[in-house]
C-alpha cells in the first residue's frame, strides 16, 4: 500500500474515503467532486476489529470499503489495496481517518495550581482530543501518598506535566517530577515501552525534569503552556500530545501501523478533528458555534466564541454505557422532571440499569423513547455545566473592575460561553441525530442548553464531523463544502428570552411579526411559558421583529424590540417564551402537563 | 452492516473452559506445564512496591533544601525502621535540636534538594495468584502467569459484584420464577454458591452475608438494592473489585425476571458440584460478563465441547428479548423481514418476528434480542 496519495495536487481531490474507527463501529464516507462541488455520496459501516479475534483495526476499514464499493459502484479495493488516484469510477485520490478505537487518547495532566496552570494543562490535553482521567495539582489538597498511588494506578496513554509560568515557582514542578517519578506509571498498551511525558511548564526546571524523569519515561520537553499569567500557549503541548499519539499510542493498537502507512494525512483522534471543523466553520461564517456530540460512553462539548477554541469532554456521560452515570450525577429527580408521564421511581432506575447492561438495545415504544430523550437533556445539561467551568477566561490574570463588576458577583463571569451571542448550535450522537423526528432534537438541545436570543440549530445527518475534521487538514474547501451541503441538517431558529428573563404563566410576555420570502406576515402575541412554531424551509430566510413586554428581554434589554433576518429549518422558527432558566412546575400532574403542552406545540410526538 | 446481531450471553452444558491467571506485575510462576491444580493452589506470586510517603523535611527541620543532605541520617536507599531518626539539626545547645523520625519500616527512596522533600517507601507487599478453577496447566507464559483448562459447565451473567470466589453450588428453589428469600438461606449453606430463581432483595442478601454464603445467581434484582449492597449508586459498569463480602450475579436483568428455564435447568444438574464464579463486569467495547464455571471432576480437559455461536440469525433459532414490553420473553424467531420497519416510536429499522411458546407472535427491533445457544 502506497502511502501518501499525492500524486494529485492537494487541491485536484476528486474522490476522497474517510473513516471514523470507534469503539464499536468503523464508519466510512466516500466524497466525490461533482461539477466543481463536493458532495458526500455514500457510506458504508463495519464492525471496528481492534480487539479479538481480529486485533487488526484495518479489518474493519476494509469492510467499510467493501461497503462502500456495493453502494456506490465504485471499484475502491483491489484485494486489500487501496487503489489510487481516481479514474473514473476506479479507485480514490486519498484515504483520511480519525480514530477513538481502544477508548480513544487517555490522560492525566498536572499542574502547580489547580485552577492556574493544571486547568491550562487540561485545557491542552482536551483539545488535543484526549480523555483526562484525572488533573493533579499540588493544591489539589490530595495526600502525596495518595496522588502517587492515583497516578499508579491510572495508567494513562500520555502525561502531561505543566506548572510555574517562566521564571516562576521550581518546587512545586519538580515535586509533581518526583511524584511521578516515585510511581514509576506504566502506560496502558504496550507493556514495553516507557511513558510518555509531555513537559510544557517553567523553562527554567527543564534540566531539573530531565534529571528526575529522564531515565524513568519517555520525555519530551516542549513550550510552557502558560509563559506568564497572562497568556495561555496551548498549540505546542496539543501538538506535541498529537504526535505522541501517533508514534506511541496508536502505534501500540493492533493494525495501527499498517493504517498509518495507507492515509495521506496523519491519523487523528475523533474528537480532536470534530473540534476542527467547528474551528474551520466558525472561522469561515465569522459566527459563534457550540456543538454538542452525546455518544454512548462520553459527550463531547465544543464551542468557539471569537478565536478561542473550547472542548470538554464529560467521560462518564452518555446514552448506553454511561447512561447509569447520568442519574448518579443528575440525580432522578432532575431526570424525573422531564418524563411527560407519571412513573414509577424504582422501575424508572431497574430501565436505567437494564439499559446500562445492554447498551445496544433501543426503545420500541413511545414510552421508552420519552424516557431515554429525558434522560439526555440531563447528560447534555450536566456536560454544558462542566464546559462552562472550563471554558472561561484566564485565572490569576489581574483585571481592574469598573463599579458595576464589583457589585456582580455572580460566580460566573468569568465563563467564555454566553448564549446571547451563540450563532448556531450543532448536535450529534444518535440520541439527537437518529430521534425519529427531527422536532424531538430541536426540543431536546433547547431544554438542555436553553439557547438566548436567536440561536440557529442544526444536526449532524449521519455523524461525519470527525471524517470532515481530519480532511480539513488536506483541503478546507472540501471539507466545508461537505458540512454545509450534506453534514448539516438545519432544523431551524430558536427565538428566546434572555437570561433572568422569569414570569408568571400566561403573562403578556412578547409580540412579534414575521415576514415570509414571498411578503406574506404573520403577527402574533405569545404568553409567558410557551412554545409556538412557525414553519419556515431550511433554504429560506425571513424577517422578525420581537417586541417583549416591559419586563422581558430577547437580547436587546428589557423590553426592547429587535429586528433579525432568521432562517428556517426542518421545523421551522420556534418562539420560546419558557423564561430562562425553563422552570417546570412543582406539583407532578401540572408538570406533566406542562410538557406534554410543549411537546405538543412542536409536535415532538404522534398523539 | 453485514453482521448486525446480538450474540448474547453463553450457556454451555459441557464446554472448554480456558482461563489466563496473569500477575499484575512480573513475578514467579509456582507450577509447571501439565500440572493438575486446585482451585484454591497458588500458580504466581510476585511482590507489589510498596507505598510511598512523603515527608516535608525542610519545613520539619527548619532548613533550607538545599541543604537537606547535610541534615540526613540515612540516605537513598538505606533501610529504616518506624520511629528511627532519619534526620537531625545540630544546633550548639543541644535541647534546640529537631529530629525527623520515620513514618514508616521501609527505605528512603528520594531525598529532594528542590522541594526539600523526603520520599520513604514501604517494603514490598506480596500478592499470590490463585488456580481459581480446577483444571491442568496447559501453558506457561514465563514471570507472568499461566493458562488453565478445564472441561465445565459455563454460564455467562449479565451483570455482577464483588470478585473471584469458589464454593458448592446448591440450588436453593424450585422454579426459575421463585423468589430467593431470606427463609431459603441457612447456616448450612455457609461457604457455599446459591442458586435462586426470579429475584433476590437486599433483606436476603443480608441474611446470605450473616451465613456466610460465598456467592449468589438469580435471575434479577431491584437497582435500589444494588445501592444499598454497595453503599453507593453504581455509574459505571465495571466491577469486580467491590469489597462487599459476597459475590452477586444476575442472569436476567434489573428487576424481577425469571431466570432462563435453560439456565436454571443446567445449575440444578449441576448442583452440589464445585463451582468458582466471577462477578466482574465491564461493559465497554472488550466486554467482560460475569461468569459461573463449574468443572467436571472426572473430566479435567481435553474433550470436545459446545461450540459458541458464531453466525448470523436464523429462522427457528431461539432468542431472548431483553428490552421492554417483551423483556426477558423467551421465543423462537418466525420472520426475519430484511427491509426496515416502522416500530412504534417511528423509528424505521430492523426487525424480527419472534413467536412465543403460548402462540403469541410479536415484532421486536433486531437490536433487543439475543441470541441463545440451542
Amino acid at each position: 500500500m502506497s502511502a501518501g496519495f499525492y500524486e494529485k495536487g492537494d487541491n485536484d481531490l476528486d474522490v476522497i474515503i474517510a473513516t471514523d474507527c470507534g469503539s464499536t463501529t468503523t464508519k466510512a464516507i466516500l466524497i466525490e467532486k461533482k461539477d466543481g462541488v463536493y458532495r458526500q455520496t455514500y457510506r458504508g459501516g463495519a464492525p471496528t476489529t481492534v480487539e479479538a479475534p481480529f486485533e487488526d483495526v484495518t479489518r474493519g476499514v476494509l469492510n467499510a470499503f467493501a461497503e462502500v464499493e456495493e453502494l456506490s459502484g465504485r471499484k475502491i479495493l483491489d484485494g486489500e489495496r487501496i487503489i489510487t488516484p481516481a479514474r473514473g469510477n476506479v479507485g480514490v485520490d486519498m484515504y483520511v481517518s480519525t480514530s477513538s478505537a481502544g477508548g480513544g487518547l487517555q490522560m492525566m495532566v498536572a499542574g502547580a495550581v489547580k485552577t492556574m496552570t493544571a486547568q491550562s494543562a487540561q485545557r491542552a490535553a482536551l483539545g488535543a482530543g484526549a480523555i483526562v482521567m484525572d488533573v493533579i495539582a499540588s493544591n489539589d489538597k490530595r495526600l502525596p501518598h495518595e496522588k502517587i498511588d492515583l497516578i499508579r494506578q491510572l495508567r494513562p496513554d500520555i502525561i502531561l506535566l505543566s506548572g510555574g509560568t517562566d521564571g516562576g515557582t521550581v518546587s512545586h514542578v519538580v515535586e509533581l517530577a518526583e511524584f511521578i517519578a516515585a510511581a514509576n506509571p506504566k502506560p496502558r498498551l504496550g507493556m514495553t515501552f516507557e511513558l510518555p511525558v509531555v513537559y510544557a511548564g517553567n523553562k527554567d526546571v527543564q534540566e531539573k525534569i530531565k534529571e528526575i524523569l529522564g531515565k524513568k519515561t519517555s520525555l519530551h520537553i516542549t513550550e510552557n503552556i502558560r509563559p506568564t499569567l497572562e497568556r495561555e500557549n496551548l498549540i505546542p503541548a496539543r501538538q506535541e500530545i498529537q504526535k505522541l499519539f501517533l508514534e506511541h499510542v496508536m502505534a501500540q493498537a493492533p493494525g495501527y501501523k499498517k493504517l498509518m502507512s495507507w492515509t495521506g494525512a496523519p491519523i487523528m483522534p475523533t474528537p480532536a478533528a470534530e473540534g476542527l471543523i467547528m474551528q474551520a466553520i466558525a472561522r469561515k461564517q465569522q459566527i459563534n458555534v457550540i456543538g454538542i456530540d452525546i455518544g454512548g460512553a462520553t459527550t463531547n462539548i465544543f464551542s468557539v466564541y471569537g478565536a478561542v477554541f473550547n472542548r470538554t469532554v464529560s467521560a462518564n456521560l452518555g446514552m448506553s454505557y454511561s447512561i447509569s452515570n447520568v442519574l448518579v450525577e443528575a440525580g432522578l429527580e432532575n431526570i424525573l422532571r422531564w418524563v411527560p408521564f407519571d412513573i414509577d421511581e424504582s422501575d424508572l432506575r431497574n430501565r436505567i440499569k437494564n439499559k446500562m447492561i445492554r447498551p445496544t438495545t433501543i426503545p420500541q415504544t413511545l414510552e421508552e423513547l420519552k424516557i431515554e430523550q429525558a434522560i439526555s437533556r440531563e447528560a447534555l445539561r450536566v456536560s454544558f455545566e462542566q464546559h462552562k467551568s472550563l471554558a472561561v477566561g484566564l485565572k490569576g490574570v489581574q483585571r481592574e473592575r469598573d463599579i458595576s463588576e464589583a457589585f456582580k458577583q455572580d460566580g460566573e463571569g468569568e465563563t467564555l460561553i454566553n448564549m446571547l451571542t451563540l450563532d448556531l448550535l450543532v448536535g450529534s450522537g444518535g440520541v439527537l441525530s437518529n430521534a425519529p423526528r427531527r422536532s424531538q432534537a430541536m426540543l431536546m438541545m433547547t431544554d438542555a442548553l436553553q439557547p438566548e436570543g436567536f440561536t440557529r440549530i442544526a444536526v449532524d445527518s449521519i455523524f461525519m464531523m470527525p471524517h470532515l475534521g481530519v480532511l480539513a487538514t488536506v483541503n478546507e474547501q472540501a471539507s466545508t463544502e461537505v458540512f454545509e451541503k450534506d453534514c448539516l441538517i438545519h432544523l431551524g431558529t430558536c427565538v428566546s428570552l434572555a437570561k433572568g428573563s422569569m414570569g408568571k404563566p400566561e403573562e403578556n410576555c412578547l409580540s412579534y411579526k414575521i415576514t415570509m420570502p414571498d411578503g406574506r406576515k404573520t403577527e402574533e402575541s405569545l404568553p409567558y411559558g410557551h412554545l409556538r412554531v412557525v414553519p419556515l424551509a431550511s433554504d429560506q430566510e425571513a424577517e422578525i421583529e420581537v417586541v417583549p413586554a416591559k419586563k422581558f428581554d430577547v437580547g436587546a434589554g428589557k423590553g426592547k424590540p429587535v429586528l433579525k433576518k432568521i432562517s428556517g429549518g426542518i421545523v421551522g422558527v420556534v418562539i420560546d417564551t419558557r423564561g430562562r432558566p425553563v422552570t417546570l412546575a412543582k406539583d407532578k400532574a401540572s408538570r406533566v402537563a406542562q410538557l406534554q403542552r410543549w411537546t405538543k406545540a412542536i409536535d415532538a410526538y404522534p398523539e | 452492516m453485514t453482521h448486525a446481531y446480538t450474540p448474547g450471553l453463553r450457556i454451555s452444558e459441557k464446554t472448554q473452559v480456558v482461563s489466563h491467571r496473569i500477575l499484575p506485575l512480573s513475578g514467579d510462576v509456582t507450577v509447571k506445564k501439565g500440572d493438575v491444580l486446585k482451585a484454591g493452589d497458588i500458580v504466581a506470586m510476585t511482590h507489589l512496591p510498596g507505598k510511598v510517603h512523603a515527608i516535608n523535611a525542610v519545613n520539619r527541620l527548619g532548613v533550607q533544601p538545599k541543604d537537606i543532605r547535610e541534615y540526613m541520617t540515612k540516605k537513598e536507599g538505606d533501610s529504616v525502621l518506624k520511629d528511627e531518626i532519619i534526620a537531625e539539626t545540630r544546633p550548639w545547645i543541644k535541647m534546640l535540636k529537631t529530629v525527623l523520625l520515620s513514618p514508616i519500616t521501609g527505605t528512603i527512596e528520594t531525598i529532594s534538594n528542590v522541594t526539600g522533600q523526603v520520599l520513604l517507601r514501604e517494603p514490598p507487599k506480596p500478592i499470590q495468584v490463585f488456580a481459581y478453577i480446577d483444571g491442568t496447566v496447559i501453558e506457561i507464559l514465563e514471570k507472568e502467569g499461566v493458562v488453565i483448562e478445564t472441561t465445565a459447565t459455563f454460564l455467562q451473567g449479565i451483570f455482577g459484584v464483588g470478585g473471584e470466589t469458589v464454593g458448592e453450588l446448591v440450588v436453593v428453589v424450585n422454579n426459575p420464577g421463585d423468589i430467593l428469600t431470606a427463609e431459603c438461606i441457612q447456616p448450612a449453606h455457609k461457604d457455599k454458591i446459591l442458586a435462586g430463581g426470579a429475584y433476590i432483595q437486599s433483606d436476603a442478601i443480608d441474611q446470605a452475608k450473616k451465613v456466610g454464603v460465598r456467592g449468589i445467581i438469580v435471575g434479577g434484582f431491584d437497582d435500589e438494592d444494588l445501592t444499598k449492597l454497595l453503599g453507593y449508586n453504581l455509574g459505571v459498569a465495571i466491577t469486580g473489585s467491590e469489597d462487599i463480602g459476597i459475590t452477586l450475579i444476575i442472569t436476567e436483568g434489573f428487576g424481577r425476571i425469571p431466570m432462563a428455564q435453560r439456565t436454571f435447568d443446567l445449575l440444578k444438574s449441576r448442583s452440589g458440584n464445585k463451582t468458582s464464579i466471577n462477578g466482574a463486569t465491564q461493559i465497554r467495547a472488550g466486554v467482560v460478563r460475569p461468569e459461573i464455571i463449574i468443572p467436571y471432576s472426572d473430566k479435567i480437559s481435553g474433550e470436545a465441547a459446545d461450540k459458541p455461536i458464531n453466525r448470523g440469525m436464523e429462522i427457528g433459532d431461539p432468542v431472548r428479548v431483553i428490552r421492554v414490553p417483551h423483556f426477558g420473553k423467551i421465543g423462537k424467531i418466525k420472520a426475519l423481514p430484511f427491509s426496515p420497519q416502522r416500530i412504534e416510536t417511528e423509528a424505521k429499522v430492523r426487525i424480527l418476528e419472534v413467536e412465543f411458546p403460548d402462540g403469541s407472535t410479536a415484532i421486536v427491533p433486531r437490536a433487543n434480542v439475543e441470541m441463545i445457544e440451542k
